[in-house]
């Protein structure tokens, strides 16, 4: 496949630099010095460092026989991103962004945050360099994910509480980039997802695309061979874009990225913006959005915070335009049974946006036959969600 | 399609043979509603404003601050859309030949379509468009049906701007250069940020375009002294404040025009 996005952060027609005049500097020089280090071995060398050290990778890629064996098709893998140091992909991203940010010499971070993991994974990397660091989350996300919000705090972070809009993680990006406008001669905004302005899309998927290196490597050791399928949860679509991104140019594995289907897609109260939207522009990029039709951003929904946004990446847009990936999406019912069938299969409590990924496995695992193999992102573990899962399953803790 | 003279540069054009700026006042479609909108804007103009930015409310205005967020959130309520602030348009040019900028963000825009936007804001006349987060970059496409259309397109400058992005701005823009003061979103500011003078300066290096300065100018005092360093000035929020603290009240559209008969006689001191 062609290399992309283009120099103007272009893929096909999605993508792009959307903001405002003020910040056009500040993501271009980001992109000047994001394309010096990437080949610079010294950064290459600590980034790896870190990442093995630090973050606890490489990560392994399981072979969850129990579940394989209760479902009854296809074997499934699970390459275990909870298992990363903060219990989320997220951190591959923020540590690849902060050691830039150093070398950028920007003294403050900022950042989004909705399930609150890229905020414990930013606030993590700004703690261990000893950064400025304050994190925007909506006043929803907060009362869902307060786990979260407090390990923030404990690792010194500022958390903002967004009150505007839907209060979720779409308005906590207004504010970190409200924030970025007006602090942008010494503030690196770390953005937690493929999207955004160029370059921030190319960029998050490169620091993530570690996982597909990885589960590439890891699939032939075990198997001898590419995996049928991959699958994986998509809100803006880190995780997905990681473990997808080195496997494109192998036509023979499929390719499934799961968005969350709410209450489904016909109740409208959803965050499946690739499955239930159109092509518009928000938060720097262009590609599939959920709004009305004057183009003001739709209210989104899902169980899940971390998938609880109205865009996608650019990136996932051009994907499916061209049908190299297909998007789908399920329900909060249906996460909520693979989050179940997970723990009491193979003791391991995923996120409920990882959840989304598992539960889409299992069913395509059914149809595919014993052959066959598949691999899911397990993104983030589950620890997080226990309050929000108990009250869905009408538990008391 | 024959090119139109451009309003908006013949309204600088005779306030500077009157050894005058141009005072730009920006306000809402549709806050507190569309009937006091179009009054205001009739008293606006006779308070003394010369151009009128007309905001086209957005769910999410990223480079906003929380007075006119909270106002664009009044007129969505009143289900104010782009094809209904068009139609205004056309209505107030019943009555006034004030020129006319809307000022919004792009998706609005784009999911109305370019080619028909272009259109129907000539058709209406609208002499002018803002788009806040559209950089020359990625702006080709609405230049074009804009150029056809003989309306004009307003980039912004900002602090941040080296001399690079000031030339092509100065090469893309039309109509005016609309530089924004400081680095952060729209909001009334106690103080006027430094550097202007310099910064108009400095951009007049590169554009015979005239300059308007907005963001953070809050009242009379300071209106007069940014008229002094550039060609326009650009207030906003300050204005949204008098608009929300009256918009109960039965004076809204004297309250409104007697703060802009405020600034303008600031700006001739």
């Amino acid at each position: 496949m062609k290399k992309l996005p283009n120099r103007s952060g272009h893929f096909g027609k999605y993508g792009g630099r959307y903001i405002s005049e003020t910040l056009m500097p500040a993501v271009l020089d980001l992109d000047e010095a994001y394309r010096r280090f990437k080949r610079d071995p010294e950064f290459k060398a600590e980034l790896n460092h870190y990442l093995r050290e630090y973050a606890g990778r490489p990560t392994p890629l399981y072979f969850a026989e129990r579940l394989t064996e209760k479902v009854g098709g296809a074997k499934i893998y699970l390459k275990r991103e909870d298992l990363c140091h903060t219990g989320a992909h997220k951190i591959n991203n923020t540590i690849g962004q902060v050691l830039l940010a150093r070398r950028m010499r920007k003294t403050r971070i900022i950042a989004e945050t909705g399930a609150g993991q890229h905020g414990v994974a930013t606030a993590t990397v700004a703690a261990m360099f000893g950064l400025d660091c304050e994190i925007y989350m909506g006043t929803k996300d907060i009362t869902r994910q307060s786990p979260n919000v407090f390990r923030m705090k404990l690792l010194g972070a500022k958390v903002h509480p967004v009150s505007s809009g839907s209060r979720t993680l779409k308005d906590a990006m207004n504010e970190a980039l409200r924030d970025w406008v007006t602090n942008v001669y010494n503030t690196f905004y770390i953005i937690g997802s493929v999207a955004g302005p160029h370059p921030y899309p190319m960029m998050v998927r490169d620091f993530q695309s570690v996982i597909g290196l990885e589960t590439k490597r890891q699939i032939k050791t075990e198997e001898g061979r590419l995996p049928n399928l991959l699958v994986a949860c998509v809100g803006g679509g880190s995780n997905a874009m990681g473990l997808f991104y080195p496997f494109l140019d192998d036509k023979r594995v499929k390719m499934v990225g799961v968005e969350a289907g709410g209450l489904g897609l016909k109740t409208g109260s959803h965050a499946a913006s690739i499955c239930g939207g159109k092509v518009g522009v928000l938060h720097g990029a262009k590609s599939y959005l959920l709004q009305d039709r004057w183009g003001q951003i739709k209210h989104t929904h899902s169980i899940s915070a971390g998938l609880d946004y109205p865009g996608v990446g650019p990136e996932h847009s051009f994907l499916h335009d061209i049908g190299r990936v297909t998007y789908t999406s399920v329900t909060d019912r249906e996460a909520l049974n693979g989050f179940m069938v997970l723990s009491q299969s193979e003791g391991i409590i995923p996120a409920l946006e990882s959840s989304h990924a598992v539960v889409y496995a299992i069913n395509a695992a059914k149809k595919l036959g014993r052959r066959k193999t598949i691999v899911v992102n397990l993104s983030g573990r589950g620890d997080k969600d226990l309050d929000t899962v108990s009250k869905a399953l009408g538990y008391k803790l | 399609m024959k090119k139109r003279e451009s309003r908006l540069t013949g309204v600088f054009e005779s306030l500077k043979q009157r050894g005058q700026k141009a005072l730009i006042t920006f306000i809402t479609a549709g806050d507190p509603d569309m009937k006091r909108t179009g009054e205001i804007i009739l008293e606006l103009e006779r308070a003394g404003s010369d151009i009128i930015e007309l905001g086209i409310p957005f769910s999410d205005p990223m480079a906003d601050g929380p007075t006119i967020q909270a106002s664009y959130d009044r007129a969505l309520k009143n289900n104010v859309t782009i094809a209904s602030v068009l139609a205004f348009v056309k209505d107030v040019r019943k009555k006034s030949d004030i020129p006319i900028v809307l000022f919004g963000y792009y998706n609005p825009v784009f999911a109305y379509g370019l080619r028909k936007f272009a259109k129907n804001a000539r058709l209406a006349g609208v002499d002018g468009v803002l788009v806040v987060d559209l950089p020359p970059e990625e702006a080709g496409e609405l230049e074009k049906e804009l150029k056809t259309e003989g309306v004009d397109l307003i980039y912004l400058l900002t602090p941040t701007s080296d001399a690079r992005r000031m030339k092509l701005v100065s090469r893309r823009g039309s109509g005016f250069i609309y530089y924004v003061s400081l680095t952060g979103v729209t909001g009334a500011r106690k103080k006027l940020p430094g550097g202007i003078a310099r910064f108009v300066r400095q951009a007049r290096a590169f554009t015979d375009l005239p300059v308007g300065v907005g963001f953070g100018i809050s009242n009379p005092r300071q209106a007069g002294m940014v008229a002094r360093q550039a060609d326009g000035v650009v207030v906003g929020s300050a204005i949204i404040n008098v608009i929300e603290r009256y918009k109960n009240k039965k004076d809204i559209v004297k309250r409104v025009g007697r703060f802009a008969a405020q600034l303008k006689r600031g700006m001739s001191v």
